[in-house]
């Protein structure tokens, strides 16, 4: 097993790893990309059928499945492009200027 | 035994999990009798008969990246076409091992022997160890995979052997028991990287301007760090396997073998096959009273500063025997030998002769015109030996 | 659980660098949703592997590995010859753009599949090299305007029509290669699942639409890949054992006319400036239905 703790070592006071390897943990969450976008998505939820359209094909994978079967955009990565407003079958999430 | 089949053998030995190659000649040997291994199931390497050298070095990646033994052999052209991938597999640390059967570069299309090939790779991160004959060829192949294998290191390696003059070359030769090889080189234990559902890791990210030097300085101490693993792994190696054949190898292996150095006033520098000459004509001219004696280089990176300078401080004169050239500048053999000396206060004359160019002949009475050109300084300090 | 028929659990993070709206992101999540747990990706430098591992970060969580631009095939050949030697069996998935596909890599891909590893590579084809800025790829369709092809007084833009890479793929005698849009995903799923479920060499072109690159709105990325499939212009396919097997579009007499799906992208809009360029345009339809044609007689033929 690889112990990610011996992988690591320092090189001019900067935290590197060996053959620059990482373990794959998703850790791009860090960067909350919902500061790139000039639109946001507002759910009209009474209108939401909980389809699962727009986690479908949402290319930032930030959409979730509440737990009354709807859904629902994580505003922290949401680059709002405007997909899930397009494709939504029911028409119930519109795109809104954001608020500088 | 041939070398090329001292090759196969030792390769056979340390079972790589995984072998690619791509025939060229003059390497065809090697991967003809790993072929015949595998066919009569006498080996359980897996190997991928790939549809170009890029493919075999890009396969020996894939492989070593998901924790086993890989190996590839090449030359010349071949090497040239994996060059890309030879930067990328040292720089994501992976002990891939290749053997590289010298032979230079076209154009004109040559298939016949110099360094050209090898010398031109001496950047890409890879540890490089040249062989004097069969029994160095089938001694580094074991070595190279324990020395590139060692966690402190984790480094790809090549042994450059001479094409045509070793590759198929027949010469008697020492062989070992698979359980003692067993016992000197255990199976790959990966450090740092595995392809592993079950601890899922990301290889080979992009690298921005904020961390990439830090990551090309830790690679670059890697390399330094090898020289402490590779003197062990020689002295073990020496140690295990003593010599049986009288002159097939020296008895104890080093970075750089020292022959008859001692109070020698000249001494030669050289690598590969081209040292057996000369260590012919030194026993030559010792008969006759010169004081002279060759410095044998067999592990070229990392650069054997020490060792080097250790060799040859006492000398008066130093010839370097190149087999490659840097058009445009001096022969880098050369350079990098004279650079050595720089802080120095005691230094020797140092010239360079460039020989054995696309597998021109090196005659026993080349290498003595050479000496008697350097004790009587004359000639260039850069002297093409046609 | 699964949502849509497709499994709720993510591999590729979000926080990931890809553009708005990019349509090869939405197919990396088709693609790692196909693959599941206990699969190894290898990727070619492109697009996605840029905008997944800025280091010391990545967007995986899954085994991943990135060698060079064009060896992915070779790098997965080995992974799989590795994998073998170990006695594990694991999914290896090598996944390229199109540049990587058609182009640079093509020597690799061939090699890997005549050889006959168990792996799937799918193409994320967004139809020219988007991630050194929109340059003309041998996937890059007719008439379409990139930075290298771009339109002019003498040019119409791209000159030459799209390497038909599924077909060279499917005379290597794989056992399965597809042709997929991210506009019908669920189709694109089954498909990319039953690539990887399929023992040998397989192989999906998966249509993806780059907003950045064909100057699209960002919310038309999935109207659009969509409506390439209904006009025509990326028919959905399987070739299983040698045999065709064609899903959309369900019939050539009532496709969308072209200049829908072309009328949407920037790359396309020197053809009807100053005029329509009507000569064009049907030239376009006709090679259009003419393949379509073919691929019906092939599926006719049961070839």
């Amino acid at each position: 097993m690889i112990d990610f703790e011996k992988v690591k070592l320092k090189v001019n006071d900067k935290e590197i790893t060996i053959g620059c390897v990482l373990e794959s943990n998703g850790s791009t969450a860090n960067l909350k990309t919902g500061a790139w976008r000039s639109k946001r998505p507002v759910v009209d939820f009474d209108k939401c059928i909980g389809c699962g359209t727009c986690w479908m094909l949402c290319p930032e994978g930030c959409i979730s499945k509440r737990e009354d079967g709807k859904f629902e955009i994580d505003l922290d990565y949401c680059k709002g492009c405007g997909i899930c407003a397009n494709e939504c079958p029911v028409k119930c999430i519109k795109m809104i200027m954001e608020e500088k | 035994m041939e070398a090329s089949h001292a090759i196969s053998e030792a390769v056979k030995l340390a079972e790589p999990g995984v072998i690619a190659a791509y025939p060229i000649t003059p390497q065809t040997h090697i991967v003809e009798r790993i072929s015949e291994y595998v066919a009569n199931g006498e080996t359980g390497s897996e190997y991928i008969r790939v549809e170009s050298e890029f493919s075999a070095i890009s396969a020996c990646l894939g492989a070593s990246a998901t924790g086993v033994r890989s190996y590839t052999a090449t030359a010349s052209q071949g090497l040239a076409l994996m060059f890309e991938i030879l930067f990328i597999v040292s720089g994501m640390r992976l002990p891939v091992c290749m053997t590289l059967a010298n032979r230079a570069m076209s154009a004109p299309i040559s298939i016949w022997n110099d360094h050209q090939d090898s010398i031109s790779a001496r950047d890409v991160g890879w540890i490089q160890f040249y062989a004097e004959n069969a029994q160095e060829c089938y001694d580094l192949t074991l070595m190279q995979f324990k020395v590139s294998e060692d966690h402190r290191v984790l480094l790809p390696s090549m042994v450059c052997m001479d094409g045509f003059v070793l590759t198929h070359l027949y010469e008697s030769m020492n062989t070992y028991a698979k359980e003692d090889v067993d016992e000197f080189l255990p199976a790959y234990k990966p450090l740092h990287a595995v392809l592993d559902p079950k601890q899922p890791m990301t290889q080979g990210p992009i690298g921005f301007p904020s961390e990439y030097m830090e990551l090309r300085k830790s690679q670059v101490d890697a390399t330094e760090n090898s020289i402490e693993v590779i003197e062990e792994v020689f002295k073990e190696f020496s140690e295990r396997f003593p010599v049986e054949i009288n002159g097939s190898r020296p008895e104890l292996y080093s970075m750089v073998e020292e022959y008859r150095t001692d109070d020698a006033e000249i001494i030669f520098v050289a690598m590969g096959s081209i040292c057996g000459q000369i260590k012919v004509v030194v026993d030559k001219l010792r008969e006759k009273g010169e004081r002279v004696g060759l410095a044998k280089i067999v592990v070229y990176r990392p650069f054997p500063k020490e060792a080097l300078k250790k060799a040859l401080k006492n000398a008066r004169r130093v010839a370097v025997l190149e087999r490659a050239v840097s058009p445009g500048a001096n022969p880098p053999v050369f350079d990098e030998i004279r650079s050595l000396f720089y802080d120095e206060r005691k230094r020797p004359d140092i010239r360079d002769f460039i020989v054995g160019i696309g597998g021109r002949d090196v005659k026993l009475d080349h290498v003595e015109k050479m000496h008697e050109m350097t004790k009587k300084d004359r000639g260039k300090k850069v002297e093409w030996m046609f | 659980m699964a949502i849509m028929g497709l499994p709720e659990e993510e591999y590729f993070s979000y926080g990931h660098r890809a553009c708005a709206g990019c349509g090869a992101a939405t197919a990396l999540r088709l693609i790692t949703k196909a693959a599941g747990r206990n699969s190894i990706l290898v990727e070619s430098t492109g697009c996605i592997e840029v905008v997944s591992t800025p280091y010391p970060e990545t967007a995986w969580k899954l085994p991943w590995i990135h060698g060079a631009f064009e060896n992915a095939a070779s790098i997965a050949s080995g992974i799989e010859a590795a994998l073998k030697y170990s006695g594990e069996n694991t999914k290896v998935i090598a996944i390229g753009g199109d540049g990587a596909t058609y182009d640079i890599g093509f020597g690799h891909l061939s090699g890997a599949f005549e050889r006959g590893h168990d792996f799937t590579y799918i193409c994320y084809d967004n139809e020219a090299y988007m991630n050194t800025g929109i340059q003309r790829s041998g996937s890059t369709p007719y008439g379409a305007y990139t930075t290298t092809s771009p339109s002019g007084k003498k040019s119409i833009g791209k000159e030459e029509w799209k390497k038909d890479l599924v077909h060279i793929l499917a005379a290597h005698g794989s056992p399965y290669v597809a042709n997929a849009s991210i506009g019908y995903a669920t189709d694109a799923f089954k498909k990319l699942k039953t690539a990887i479920e399929t023992e040998g060499p397989t192989f999906v072109n998966l249509f993806a639409t780059c907003p950045t690159g064909w100057r699209s709105a960002t919310e038309k990325s999935i109207e659009i890949a969509k409506l390439a499939v209904d006009t025509g212009v990326c028919p959905l396919y399987e070739i299983i054992d040698g045999k065709h097997k064609l899903g959309r579009p369900k019939d050539i007499d009532k496709l969308k006319p072209l200049e829908e799906y072309l009328k949407l992208q920037g790359r396309y809009r020197h053809l009807f400036r100053p005029e329509k360029n009507k000569e064009t345009i049907e030239f376009m339809e006709n090679r259009v239905r003419k393949n379509l044609e073919n691929l019906l007689k092939y599926e006719e033929c049961g070839l």
